[in-house]
């Protein structure tokens, strides 16, 4: 195929040539950064919490009219309850799980000199029902025992001697795989805290891009927190979820109606609970999806609008080609060729584009840096689209015939 | 002329149904994408108390110093001790100070459950300040500061769901088993953001249901509900539990002041300097003074209250957008190209330049109406979808009203009008006798 002749022809549709590679830059531009915005978004979606999440239920309790020092006891009475409901396995009292929005952060280190935080991590304070609430996998070591639990209120908190930790913060604090047995202390603590136990996994109850760096750091406290909110997780037995999602709540005003569980948010199923928590990664992660899938279709529709009427300014041209002896095949390809053209035009400015644009949000946003694959990647998209959109119009093209050279328009 | 070309125009928009279609498409979706995605962020990025952004300051002092604080900076809040000495100075013409509650109405009458009922603990000021409306009563007075009485402001939203919107001022309440006399009721008031209170992150929360005396809040020991940033320094405070917690160097308690001058903004700041040295004589800090006075304008930026969700999704719809035009120049080029027989004939007949101007911009703006209908179309149904993708408290503030629609509609024909200034002039440049000669 010649290629000089299709540049000359270019040289007369200066201004269509244009605005199809703009536009071919300017999708690519867009789609490669839409791109990394929904893999950003949807890397985590699918992050493990460390819990089994089937058969979890929560439920968020605020005591009304109460007195702090009372509500260890009114804990214990509910606990107690919902331990005894029929189709309950186990049920705990916390003060956050995972991905619940909002809890306890602080840094941690392995020696009570605050110099340096080695890491940050989250505190779930919770008792030995906890692991087999959460349905948590412990790896070493042993859970609590009940005469390690007790109640402590948040302001007055300092250090507990024993802790449970998952075995990113474990790996992290002693990297050589040693951390049973060994000692941490978090922000301040007085005295050091014995690591008895190492969990799989166990997420921090946020799901921001900040908390990314200590997403799986994580310590179990022995203590349940006084004060007058916190949350219930409840395991039931397989198919018991939804009945207990009602008579749990309901349990739980019968024993004691001086509460509030919130009409919205209160009673979620650990699944309700995952869908919240990542409603804006996946929301944002669609919209860019949608946005990506109408730009291709649009430039894909331009590039067939303005072929298509180069087609027909050029259909005598054409006629004379094939009356001068080029086939059909000839004419398909010149105006295959001729997209490719502008579409590597394109794709050049718009690869330029694509890695400007993104270097611009890594600068103003928590952005990741694009990699030259997903460039890659839209490039040879956007010359495939481009080869797409412009069959019709070449096909009609090549199907001109070569009477069409004796007409006079 | 306009009523004939605008008929040329609609007649046009049915002459190439493909090609016309297209056009119409890109403009519908590019125009819906920016106003789905600024109907959310002129939300966002609004300024939300315009008139006094300016006066409106809030005060921090760097209790963590240098090797402790963020990044230079004193933290969102101030101590209960930093935050009730500025209240006690009185420095400036008002000042207030607050932090969220979270108490239960308890049952009365038909209600048999405990309602959770969200707010402040605040001051008298509070209300003045930001302008909180009135529909019944009035804000407490200063003096019941001072006498820490048991005295309650509803919201307009509270006050419906308790009282079925009677007025409930001089009744008693039963809040989380404490009795307090209601002394006003808040029109609906929910300045989004909610600029005054970013520390705890409640920039597009629901609307406050409260407020009670700071004082008395501070004598029955309701805890805060809100955000308490305690920092990695060491806590100096004195004894244990609460008043430990009190007196330490927890910062829990956002500080506002109404500085209506120059003059007073200087005056205050130099107080603020004067205090934070005070407290570096007396070692409490170890650091030179580290003060902030922030204005509304100022605080929303330096807080970063825009979610970055939906500045990239403007940015990533108006470059959408502008494909879509992009692509309309092509297709209009396209469009008015084809007709240059007939606009060589409209030439030869005398017709002046600025006569096919005219007509092809008006036909332009009539694909650009038609497109900005579709794109209401999509908007509407886009703005609906928000609710499907975007958490509740984003979503809720995505609203179609009729600036937005006009917005749409002018944008639409505005943009096209503007892409087809190219195509149009390569049209006026068609050469009559050029056309004419191969008939």
């Amino acid at each position: 195929m010649q290629i000089k002749p299709i540049l000359a022809a270019l040289k007369r549709h200066k201004a269509g040539t244009v605005l199809i590679a703009l536009q071919i830059a300017l999708t690519l531009a867009i789609v490669c950064n839409a791109l990394i915005i929904i893999r950003q978004r949807t890397e985590h979606l699918s992050r493990p919490t460390g819990m089994i999440e089937t058969d979890l239920l929560t439920v968020a309790n605020r005591w009304v009219g109460v007195d702090e020092k009372a509500t260890p006891s009114l804990g214990k009475t509910d606990l107690e309850a919902l331990r005894g409901m029929p189709g309950v396995v186990d049920a705990t009292y916390a003060n956050s799980y995972p991905l619940r929005g909002g809890g306890w952060s602080t840094s941690v280190n392995i020696t009570p000199e605050k110099k340096k935080e080695m890491a940050h991590t989250t505190l779930y304070f919770s008792d030995d029902h906890a692991l087999a609430t959460m349905g948590l996998k412990l790896v070493g070591g042993r859970n609590f025992r009940p005469d390690e639990i007790d109640w402590v209120d948040p302001k007055a908190f300092d250090t507990t001697p024993v802790v449970i930790v998952s075995k990113a913060l474990a790996d992290k604090l002693y990297p050589d795989g040693s951390a049973l047995g060994k000692v941490l202390y978090h922000s301040g603590a007085t005295k050091p805290s014995t690591i008895i136990g190492i969990v799989e996994r166990l997420q921090v109850p946020w799901t921001g891009t900040w908390a990314g760096n200590f997403a799986e750091n994580a310590i179990l406290i022995p203590r349940l927190l006084t004060g007058n909110f916190g949350s219930y997780l409840v395991r039931t037995q397989p198919g018991q979820l939804e009945r207990l999602t009602k008579a749990a709540p309901a349990l739980l005003f019968k024993t004691n109606r001086m509460r509030v569980i919130p009409d919205e948010r209160g009673v979620r199923t650990f699944a309700q609970v995952r869908e919240q928590a990542y409603k804006s990664d996946r929301g944002m992660a669609v919209l860019m999806g949608v946005v990506c899938a109408v730009l291709l279709a649009i430039t894909a529709a331009g590039i067939v609008g303005l072929t298509s009427f180069w087609v027909g300014q050029r259909r005598k041209q054409i006629g004379v080609r094939r009356a001068l002896g080029a086939t059909r095949h000839d004419i398909l390809s010149y105006f295959l060729t001729e997209n490719l053209l502008i579409g590597a035009g394109g794709v050049i400015v718009g690869a330029v584009l694509a890695i400007g644009m993104n270097l611009w949000l890594v600068s103003h946003f928590e952005m990741e840096r694009l990699s030259l694959l997903y460039v890659a990647a839209g490039v040879v998209a956007l010359l495939l689209l481009g080869q797409g959109a412009v069959l019709a119009p070449a096909m009609k093209a090549s199907r001109v015939p070569p009477v069409e050279a004796t007409r006079s328009v | 002329m306009f009523g004939y070309y605008f008929q040329l125009g609609m007649r046009s928009l049915r002459r190439n149904p493909v090609l016309t279609g297209l056009m119409v498409i890109a403009i519908g979706f590019g125009v819906a994408a920016s106003m789905i995605t600024y109907s959310v962020f002129r939300v966002v990025s609004a300024n939300p108390i315009p008139h006094k952004s300016s006066q409106l300051f809030t005060a921090l002092i760097d209790n963590r110093g240098p090797q402790y604080n963020e990044k230079g900076e004193p933290p969102e809040a101030l101590t209960y001790t930093d935050a009730n000495a500025l209240i006690r100075a009185h420095k400036a013409p008002r000042q207030t100070l607050f932090y969220q509650v979270a108490l239960a109405v308890l049952p009365e009458g038909e209600r048999s459950l405990p309602t959770k009922a969200i707010g402040y603990a605040t001051n008298a000021d509070f209300f003045g300040m930001f302008d909180v409306p009135f529909q019944y009563g009035t804000p407490w007075p200063a003096q019941m500061d001072e006498r820490r009485a048991a005295v309650v402001v509803l919201s307009h939203e509270l006050n419906q769901q308790l009282f079925g919107g009677a007025n409930s001022v001089g009744r008693d309440i039963d809040l989380s088993g404490h009795t307090y006399r209601i002394v006003g009721v808040t029109g609906h008031w929910d300045p989004k953001p909610r600029y005054f209170d970013l520390f705890d992150g409640s920039a597009f929360d629901d609307p406050p249901q409260i407020y009670i005396p700071f004082n008395r809040a501070d004598d029955l020991k309701i805890d805060t509900a809100g955000r308490n940033n305690c920092g990695g320094a060491p806590n100096t405070g004195v004894g244990s539990g609460r008043e430990g917690w009190l007196h330490g160097e927890c910062s829990w308690i956002p500080v506002w002041v109404q500085l209506d001058t120059p003059a007073q903004v200087a005056a205050y700041r130099s107080f603020l300097e004067g205090y934070a040295a005070d407290l570096q004589r007396a070692g409490r800090f170890s650091w030179a003074p580290n003060v902030r006075l922030r204005n509304v304008t100022n605080w929303l930026s330096f807080e970063d209250v825009v979610p970055p969700e939906s500045r990239i999704a403007l940015i990533v719809a108006l470059g959408f957008f502008v494909i879509c035009l992009v692509n309309t120049i092509g297709l209009l080029l396209a469009k008015f190209m084809r007709r240059s027989a007939e606009i060589g004939v409209r030439r030869a007949l005398g017709a002046p330049r600025r006569e096919i101007y005219s007509q092809f911009l008006i036909e332009a703006g009539t694909v650009g109406a038609a497109g900005g209908v579709l794109g209401l179309l999509l908007t509407a149904v886009g703005v609906g979808g928000v609710g499907l993708l975007f958490a509740p408290d984003i979503a809720r503030l995505a609203q179609v009203d009729l600036s937005l629609m006009l917005l749409t509609l002018l944008l639409a024909i505005l943009a096209t009008v503007v892409a087809a200034l190219y195509p149009t002039w390569r049209a006026a440049k068609v050469q009559p006798a050029w056309q004419l000669k191969s008939n």
